[in-house]
């Protein structure tokens, strides 16, 4: 056998000890010990190259920077693009400067985001509502006006809500990646930056419709898709046909027995494994184009896995109060209630409904 | 002080120094000469490195240890890109400089070049100076007529092609990285560091950006040696540094200062700002472009613990954020008791968020809530919790960011807070009062 020239690298994140292969980033190496320490991702996406790195959301802190150079880095810094090193000692989950940074990026993020989850094809698998309920807090401060766009049409299969951005860049790098000739990018500065086609033309492309596939939120949806379903009322299946222009390997998306969307097959990080074109996507959608393999394995990181967001709502009893104690902030300061609610939280009334609550959802 | 030297303005009054005749009789060029002929550009580095200069962009790290980290594979090119995008408000000495005296940045960028073993370099200039591109690009063909640029320069065989490229317009180009980016063609977003620059830069070559000061000084090193240049100023601030004077002061302008004198000497003299405007009094001072946190009037001419602050690096950033400052680009903008430093916070912050580039997430949607909430206290919409909501949304700002704006737009805003608390109080309890036109808060704080 020959010899493995690979470097072995050790990294402890979180107190998980890992051996990865030199030039792995934090994120990798993390994914690579499990979900429970990986680093939440909005921006960055493994098949595309060059993304990762703007959204700031997979802050860790390195608490030693090698076996060779011990000295901890003086600032957060972004897992997804930044290399381990051997020795490496990183702090996500368990170090509250990297929480409160968090909740920074999530309030950040939110702060011209709609919230018209409601009325948006993307919720029930939208990042940015795992994001923000996982990392969040559940009030905002925001009180101003939040920037708004005019929807936009990118040719007849896709459409742009630019209100919903969050500039993670995907798209843009799947135009540049995927696509000859690239007529998408992102126009303006700051917060009133904005994806854009240049001068609105439509995309034009067989693989277009990826872009739909890598949008964390509800920015770029699915036309043939718009306001017919909610995600959790759909079943995901496993499907494959021959195309000549693509994998053919995909998620049909059933309900009852009609075929309702098309997408890319996306693993347990919401990465699609492979692109599909968009005759697959679009175009097939009968039960008779496709040989079904079998239901999708729904993780548990999926909100159609019953009562995802509920469960975990009680299980963080403070959840309710903040909701109550940002109500009453806005309307007057000197509320006695904020006063005594720290005495409430302490009370035996409190802890025994809350009590009564996790055990009656535990059943 | 002892007798004072000029670096880069000895010249500069002298009428026709743009031309290249002037410059020349004045003892331009000559360090070309030197440098190509008589040195090795290991030994140029070595000088500039006994120097210790610190980069004049705002950062202040060292120009020859910048210099030095740059990766020499065989085969590559590299590249010096001149950093003249000076778009911080406050700061214009380099505006200056290249439009009074282009030649001397010619010759630094010849100098530099030939230490770094570049044979291209890039001025990137600012797009709203189009007369200021003319002016260099003038220069540049004066220089080449006279066999100090292009082929073969002074039959040394040293090759040398400078362009002048103008910016279109946006503040975050002055990041190095950005300005790469928009050098090559693209949108000019800051790049993920590392790789730094001097590794993988322009077009992926290892690249330096200086400043256009720092490479101004480079001609001067290579004349007069670099220990001599060392032998200005005090500690680690080494040589002389423009500080372009802005705001309530007798006399506005570019001055330059050898690092080392006193706030005081330098507010005050008749040499230099000639003091605050007749019958008013300071109030506050941001020493170094609109970036760096301001500073109340009781610790501009003294730091926290009693002693005198001077004009270098160590001594303004003397006691941290908490009652210290920065250098930063020289920006020196001196505001007297007729400023209203909410009013002032708003406009700051304004440019930050107009200038963010969108692509990080806390820059992009903080620099904005912020202007947004000091609108509000300015026009007297605010409630108390607001001041507490600024402060804790630049803490998440702050450092979390890809590239320094974000840290830029967070430290002004939480340094007025800390030093001028009462005043935004003021304009949140006396709305009425705060919003009438003119109204200033003269309260307690107003020293010296």
């Amino acid at each position: 056998m020959e010899e493995n020239k690979v470097e072995l690298v050790t990294v402890t994140i979180d107190g998980h000890q890992v051996e990865v292969e030199a030039g792995t980033t934090i994120m990798q190496a993390a994914r690579k010990i499990g979900p429970e320490v990986a680093p939440p991702a909005m921006c960055y996406y493994k098949p595309l190259e060059g993304t990762g790195g703007k959204c700031r959301a997979c802050l860790v802190k390195v608490a030693q920077g090698s076996t060779r150079d011990p000295r901890p880095m003086p600032k957060l810094i972004a897992s997804c693009i930044t290399q381990v090193q051997d020795g490496m000692v990183i702090e996500n989950f368990t170090s509250p400067e990297v929480i409160e940074a968090r909740k920074g990026v999530v309030e950040f993020l939110l702060i011209n985001h709609p919230l018209d989850c409601p009325v948006c094809d993307q919720a029930g698998e939208c990042h940015l509502q795992d994001f923000s309920f996982n990392h969040g807090v559940g009030t905002t401060r925001y009180e101003e006006e939040r920037r708004t766009f005019e929807k936009e049409d990118l040719g007849d299969k896709i459409q742009l809500h630019m209100t919903r951005c969050i500039l993670c860049y995907r798209c843009v790098k799947t135009a540049d990646q995927i696509t000859d000739k690239r007529v998408h990018g992102v126009m303006n500065r700051g917060d009133h930056a904005e994806i854009s086609t240049y001068i609105e033309k439509a995309i034009d492309n067989d693989f277009s419709g990826n872009m739909i596939d890598v949008c964390p939120v509800g920015a770029l949806t699915d036309k043939t898709y718009r306001f017919k379903n909610r995600v959790w009322f759909s079943k995901p299946y496993d499907a494959h046909r021959d195309c000549d222009k693509c994998c053919g390997k995909v998620h049909l998306w059933y309900r009852g027995e009609e075929v309702i969307r098309v997408t890319g097959r996306k693993n347990m990080w919401g990465e699609v494994e492979d692109f599909i074109c968009n005759t697959c996507r679009f175009d097939k959608k009968e039960s008779s184009d496709w040989t079904i393999e079998g239901p999708t394995k729904v993780s548990r990181h999926s909100v159609i896995s019953a009562n995802k967001y509920r469960a975990d709502l009680i299980s963080k009893p403070e959840f309710a109060l903040k909701v109550a104690e940002s109500q009453y902030k806005q309307i007057n300061d000197d509320r006695p209630f904020l006063k005594e609610l720290p005495e409430i939280k302490k009370s035996e009334d409190y802890q025994g409904l809350m009590k009564q609550n996790k055990d009656y959802f535990r059943k | 002080m002892a007798e004072i030297t000029k670096i880069l303005t000895e010249h500069i009054d002298k009428p026709g120094i743009e031309t290249f005749k002037v410059y020349r009789e004045n003892g331009g060029y000559n360090a070309v000469e030197k440098a190509l002929k008589e040195m090795t550009s290991d030994a140029i580095v070595e000088e500039v490195k006994k120097a210790g200069v610190r980069g004049r962009g705002g950062a202040g790290f060292p120009m020859g240890m910048k210099w030095s980290f740059l990766a020499k594979p065989e085969g590559v090119p590299r590249y010096l890109v001149c950093n003249a995008d000076e778009s911080e408000p406050g700061t214009f000495k380099d505006h200056y400089l290249m439009k009074s005296i282009p030649h001397l940045l010619i010759e630094g960028m010849i100098v530099s070049s030939f230490a770094l073993g570049a044979n291209k370099g890039f001025i990137y200039v600012r797009g709203e100076l189009m007369y200021v591109i003319r002016i260099l690009e003038n220069a540049i063909e004066e220089a080449k007529a006279a066999g100090f640029l292009g082929k073969n320069i002074l039959g040394t065989g040293y090759d040398l092609e400078l362009v002048v490229q103008p910016g279109g317009g946006a503040y975050i180009c002055g990041e190095e990285t950005a300005l790469l980016e928009s050098l090559e063609g693209k949108r000019g977003n800051p790049r993920n560091k590392p790789p730094f620059p001097a590794v993988k830069g322009l077009y992926q070559c290892p690249t330096v950006v200086n400043n256009v000061e720092s490479i101004a000084n480079t001609p001067w090193i290579v004349m007069n040696g670099g220990d001599k240049y060392a032998s200005f100023g005090v500690g680690r601030s080494t040589g002389t540094k423009l500080i372009s004077a802005s705001g309530h002061i007798n006399k506005p302008g570019v001055y330059e200062i050898p690092l080392g004198i006193s706030v005081r000497e330098f507010m005050e003299s008749d040499e230099y700002c000639g003091g605050i405007r007749h019958g008013h009094q300071l109030k506050a001072l941001v020493a170094g472009g609109s970036s760096v946190p301001i500073l109340p009037a009781h610790l501009v001419y003294e730091t926290a613990e009693g002693n005198e602050r001077l004009m270098t690096y160590e001594s303004l950033s003397d006691g941290g954020f908490a009652s210290g400052t920065m250098l930063g680009s020289g920006g020196f903008i001196v505001m007297d008791e007729t400023t209203c430093i909410v009013r002032n916070t708003w406009n700051f912050s304004r440019f930050y968020a107009h200038e963010s580039c969108g692509q990080c997430s806390p820059c992009r949607e903080g620099t904005g809530w912020m202007t947004k909430v000091l609108e509000r206290i300015e026009n007297g919409k605010g409630s108390m919790s607001d001041i507490d909501l600024l402060v804790d949304v630049a803490k998440k700002i702050e450092g979390n960011t890809i590239c320094p704006l974000g840290d830029a737009a967070a430290w002004p805003v939480a340094s007025a807070i800390r030093h001028f608390r009462d005043e935004f109080e003021w304009h949140i309890t006396n709305p009425t009062e705060a919003t009438k036109p003119g109204a200033i808060y003269r309260g307690e704080p107003i020293l010296a």
